[in-house]
């Protein structure tokens, strides 16, 4: 079982939180605008990265909070968590 | 029988304390400190079991967890009876009752030894290749005879009425297994001040110490250093000594599951202890100190009674005082088999003689053993053994030099009745290789061995091909020490490096004999006919030399291919003693090396583990949290029947009691309930409604944003049903909002879906509009929700509310109005699920018993009638009102089931609405929520029941769609159904089919409004 860091309340279990998908895919302002390639792009299509990959977890048995991780899709380890909001870390692409 | 094969001294029995046990119904005695399997040696036993497939005669073949034979039946009585155990691993106890598995009618007479004599009829893969036809009678016939001819143990069929514990622990550095390298580490790490966890399986802790007869550590003989190492460990209180206890398995960032076993080797268990303790515990550093395994050897009669690891005799001999036989050929590839014979020798039995699979022989073990008379013989291999329930004689013959057809020599035929066995050692990697740690093969001990590590751990001692007793102690004091050092650093990465070279401060003189890493993989050479030979690999399994060659004929490479096709290594043992030989025999068989072939993948658990275990406390009441509305408890004394949603109990229907003492069926009841709602007033406890208070001066807007429907216009004291939406278009949940005031929402949701829709309105609101000054809180427990519905709702209400006016002109349909019901503030909603003039009753949940029972009472001169779930869903299934998640399976947008309407087209945004602007959204063979008339109206359908065009078109039939719910009305007098069905709208007025097995059934797509079209009757 994993210890994720929430940045609110520190190091927990794993079965303390729940996983959010792909992090900084911000929802558009006008979805109006956008063309429906551009729609199934946002709702469907993600980056799926073998090695560092930033991604939203929630703290949902502790604060409630969400917020972002950089996780190592090989090793299934974190390199770091931070909250939502702030610009992921600039920590490269591979986790080797 | 009385212990003749005991010897009259030594060992770690407590010869004071005779134990009386049975097995197989005959009584034994052995002494405290035995197991199982020692004291049956001690007592001349060796047959203890019938192997699984040719149902062949065989004894122990190990002293440890890695025994593949003898499994035992322990019961205590008929509920506590545990199959399979490994008699090596029994603790003896007085009283304790065994029985041997896998025989019949007895274990010297099998009658399933039939199959031995039919063996070349069974092959590896047999199975897949003879029962194939005819197609069913794999399950009618073939598998019901293999089962009851295989098999192991038989389970209890009585629950269990132990109890299990789980517990969860933190401790700095884990070591795990306590021989001479394990102790040294947990030593070091204590001394740092770290947090030591010390676990072994054993009963007793000092692994291999244990058999030792004649080194020293210390200046101190190897048995005084270890009990006065454990005095040193118990007496600081940073340390935690866990004998009993299996690490058997590693997950992610060092959590290690422990299995203690508590109570199993007691007499008279306490009944204040648990049977087992689950340990989740999670380490800084682990120090993995899990030894080596000895390995077999393979070659013809290999698993006949009498037949032991060479090493696992010594233990029997040393620690129990357990003589393995009178008389013992030794067959082995390394200097363990020399140890064994000295010890023996020592111990008053004859060793016939030592056959070595090595060329030559030199080194200062078989030195000893030829200066004490000892008959050594070099390049010479066993070529079979004699006997039927017990090895009565072992054929030895002499390697020929160079290619031969015959590789071995003539041979000679030795009286003994034991023979003992060793292959070598292989390094015990398993949790290791759990931790996702990197084998690598080392090609001169020929042993994989532990690699770069994935987690914070280190192995010490043999497990990573470290020899000699001062080497393994100074290597495992150098991983304490270097595992405390890395606990300390918080800093440092969850990945650990690489274990350095094991620098030990500290030095540990030893004197012992240095087995050296030599050793055999593969199956040794002899001249017999491969037809009438079984030289066996996988002794669990039955799985000989020959299997494994004949699925490399067949043209299995891939090790793991191998494996499941001859199911090697995949008995309770797991390949212990197997999977090396397995590797060897493979690479022999294709001219690969032993690398090349692969290794199959180390599992979870190490050795098998209770379900007990694992169940712990989450039995019966205790598996699945309940919940139980305010009103629950009425429910049950009034006689409901309830039915879970998700993890609430919702009454189902109130079965009334018959004049005969009998109740009311289901049907019988909703009938009943469906009535009187229609006609005068009904109750329903809707508590378990999801329940979001949304408040905050951006509280409309965020509403706007999260629902389909237009907020800003809804004035204060109006309800409207909302619909929410997935981005993606699709309906997500449903529930009738209410506004309080200018910033305050009261949302009510499904029941099961409350949590998601909390949690999905979270994830806007933190993440997308952070800007939102909203506050959202679940207050689904807060409120206790009465509902009141039919047209005499309001005469029954009226008397008890204050502070609202009930008139139809002050408090039409939809509206929210605060006040009190007998005192107790409430929120009431005039609302109806029902197509009923209805109220919902919301007060503070512990008023919610209170106020359900004033208004029964109140309700009694109109025959006000409790209803339960399925007269809700015939009453909405009448009106052709959803339900979210029957009607729906996330595929629907609004339109598809008539909630167009309640999509705010002029808003300019929220959540899907760029997903229903896609095309195919409005496309017109969208499936469609439309109602069902059967012909016949009798005829009530089955919810999911697909509908068709024409039944007899050709295979297969294009589908249309399927019934969604399915009710008989009784108001309506004919059954009703919802489905959704390709462009169902424009279908309305024709007729469709309902294929079942047995018959088609022919409906009428009608309006999905069965009852008060026109809903004149909500308004009361």
């Amino acid at each position: 079982m994993l210890i994720i860091n929430c940045p609110w309340c520190g190091a927990r279990p794993e079965i303390e939180f729940r996983y959010g998908g792909e992090a900084h895919v911000a929802r558009p302002a006008d979805p109006a605008a956008m063309s429906d390639q551009e729609w199934a792009d946002f709702l469907y299509n993600r980056t799926n990265p073998k090695g560092l990959h930033a991604e939203r977890w929630r703290h949902i048995h502790g604060c409630g909070r969400y917020f972002n991780a950089v996780r190592d899709t090989v090793s299934d380890f974190f390199v770091t968590t931070y909250k939502a909001g702030e610009p992921r870390p600039d920590i490269g692409e591979s986790g080797q | 029988m009385t212990n003749r094969f005991r010897t009259h001294s030594g060992g770690r029995i407590d010869r004071g304390a005779p134990v009386s046990f049975r097995f197989d119904g005959k009584t034994y005695s052995g002494f405290k400190g035995d197991t199982l399997a020692s004291a049956l040696i001690a007592n001349g036993v060796h047959l203890v079991g019938r192997s699984f497939k040719y149902h062949r005669p065989r004894g122990f073949l190990s002293a440890g967890s890695d025994e593949p034979n003898a499994l035992v039946n322990v019961a205590r009585d008929a509920a506590r009876m545990s199959p399979n155990l490994r008699a090596t691993q029994v603790e003896l106890y007085e009283g304790l009752k065994a029985t041997s598995q896998n025989r019949w009618p007895s274990l010297g007479f099998d009658a399933g030894a039939a199959n031995d004599f039919v063996s070349p009829f069974l092959p590896a893969g047999f199975y897949y290749k003879t029962f194939m036809w005819p197609a069913g009678a794999w399950k009618r016939f073939y598998e019901p005879k293999i089962r009851a001819m295989a098999g192991l143990g038989v389970a209890p069929t009585l629950p269990d009425p132990d109890r299990y514990t789980q517990n969860y622990a933190y401790c700095d550095v884990l070591v795990v297994g306590s021989g001479p390298a394990g102790l040294a580490a947990a030593l070091a790490a204590a001394e740092s001040g770290a947090t030591v966890w010390l676990v072994d399986e054993q009963p007793e802790l000092g692994g291999s110490l244990l058999a030792e007869r004649t080194a020293t550590i210390e200046g101190k003989p190897a048995q005084q250093w270890l009990s006065d190492t454990l005095a040193t460990l118990a007496a600081k209180d940073n340390v935690t000594l866990l004998p009993r206890t299996t690490a058997f398995a590693y997950f992610p960032h060092n959590m290690i599951a422990l299995a203690e076993r508590v109570t199993e080797h007691l007499a008279a268990p306490g009944a204040d202890l648990p049977r087992e303790r689950l340990w989740q515990l999670r380490a800084r550093e682990v120090v993995l100190a899990t030894g080596a395994l000895e390995r077999p050897l393979v070659f013809p009669d290999n698993d006949r009674p009498g037949v032991l690891l060479a090493d696992s005799a010594r233990t029997y001999l040393n620690r129990y005082g357990a003589k393995p036989g009178d008389r013992a050929v030794i067959f082995t590839a390394c200097d363990a088999g020399y140890r064994t014979a000295l010890d023996l020798a020592a111990g008053g039995v004859a060793v016939v003689a030592v056959a070595d699979l090595r060329r030559e022989v030199h080194g200062e073990l078989p030195a000893r053993a030829l200066a004490a008379g000892i008959d050594v013989r070099p390049a010479t291999v066993v070529t079979g053994t004699t006997g039927r329930l017990r090895v009565s004689g072992a054929r030895l013959a002499k390697i020929k030099g160079g290619p031969s057809v015959d590789p071995v020599g003539a041979s000679e035929t030795l009286a003994c009745d034991t023979v003992l066995m060793s292959g070598g050692f292989t390094p015990s990697v398993h949790l290791f290789s759990q931790s996702r740690g990197k084998l690598v093969w080392d090609a001169a001990s020929g042993a994989y061995l532990p690699g770069s590590s994935v987690e914070r751990e280190r192995s010490a001692g043999a497990c990573r091909g470290i020899t000699g007793l001062q080497r393994v102690l100074e290597d495992g004091y150098g991983q304490g020490e270097a595992a405390a050092r890395a606990s300390r650093d918080a800093s440092s990465p969850a990945r650990g490096a690489t274990p350095p070279p094991g620098a030990s401060s500290k030095s540990f003189p030893a004197q012992a004999d240095d087995l050296g890493t030599d050793g055999f993989i593969g199956a040794t050479p002899h001249a017999r006919n491969p037809a009438f030979t079984k030289a066996f690999v996988d002794w669990q399994n039955d799985v000989t030399a020959k299997d494994i060659t004949l699925a490399t004929r067949e043209g299995f490479r891939s090790i793991e291919h191998v494996k499941r096709y001859t199911t090697t290594g995949m008995a309770t043992d797991q390949g212990k003693t197997s999977n090396m030989n397995t590797l060897g025999i493979v690479a022999e068989a294709l001219g690969e090396s032993v690398p090349k072939i692969g290794l199959t993948t180390f599992r979870p658990p190490f050795t098998p583990t209770t379900f007990g275990l694992f169940a712990g406390a989450a039995r019966g009441d205790q598996f699945d949290p309940v919940r139980k509305t305010a009103i629950h408890d009425w429910a049950a004394e009034h006689g409901a029947a309830f039915e879970d949603v998700s993890l609430w109990k919702r009454a189902w229907y109130f079965p009334k009691a018959l004049p005969d003492g009998r109740r009311e069926d289901l049907h019988a009841a909703v009938a009943r309930e469906c009535k009187a709602v229609r006609s005068s007033v009904g109750m329903f406890d809707a508590s378990t409604l999801g329940k979001i208070e949304v408040v905050g001066p951006d509280a409309a807007e965020f509403m706007n944003r999260m629902y389909t429907n237009a907020w800003a216009k809804l004035e204060p004291g109006r309800l409207r049903y909302g619909v929410m939406l997935r981005e993606d278009g699709f309906v997500m949940d449903d529930g009738v909002v209410g506004r309080l005031s200018s910033d305050r929402f009261h949302v009510t949701t499904t029941t099961g879906g409350a949590p998601r829709v909390l949690a999905h309105m979270e994830d806007y609101l933190q993440t997308e509009w952070p800007e939102l000054d909203v506050w959202l809180t679940s207050t689904t427990e807060q409120w206790a929700v009465i509902a009141v519905q039919g047209p005499k709702a309001r005469e029954v209400l009226a008397p008890l509310i204050e502070g609202i006016d009930l008139a139809k002109e002050a408090f039409p349909h939809m509206s929210v109005r605060e006040g009190t019901i007998l005192g107790v503030p409430t929120r009431l909603f005039s609302v109806s699920f029902t197509g009923e003039l209805g109220f919902e009753v919301n007060v503070p949940a512990h008023y919610g018993r209170a106020v359900w029972e004033a208004i029964f009472a109140a309700g009694q001169p109109f025959g006000i009638t409790p209803y339960g779930t399925e007269t809700m869903h015939v009453l909405r299934a009448e009106k052709g009102y959803i339900i979210v998640g029957q009607e729906t399976d996330g595929t629907q947008v609004p339109d598809d089931v008539n909630l167009g309407w309640a999509v705010g087209k002029a808003k300019k945004d929220f959540v899907g609405k760029r997903s229903l602007a896609r095309a195919s959204m409005s496309a017109p063979d969208r499936k469609q929520l439309v109602g069902l008339r059967t012909t016949d109206p009798k005829v009530v359908l089955e919810e999911g029941a697909q509908i068709v065009a024409d039944p007899k078109a050709p295979v297969p039939v294009p589908m249309l769609g399927f019934v969604t719910s399915s009710y008989y009305s009784a108001v309506l007098g004919h059954s009703i159904a919802l489905a959704v069905i390709k462009g169902g709208r424009a279908r309305i007025g024709t007729r469709l089919s309902v294929p079942m097995p047995d018959r088609v059934i022919e409906v009428e797509i009608v309006e999905p409004v069965f009852y008060d079209p026109k809903g004149e009757r909500l308004n009361g």
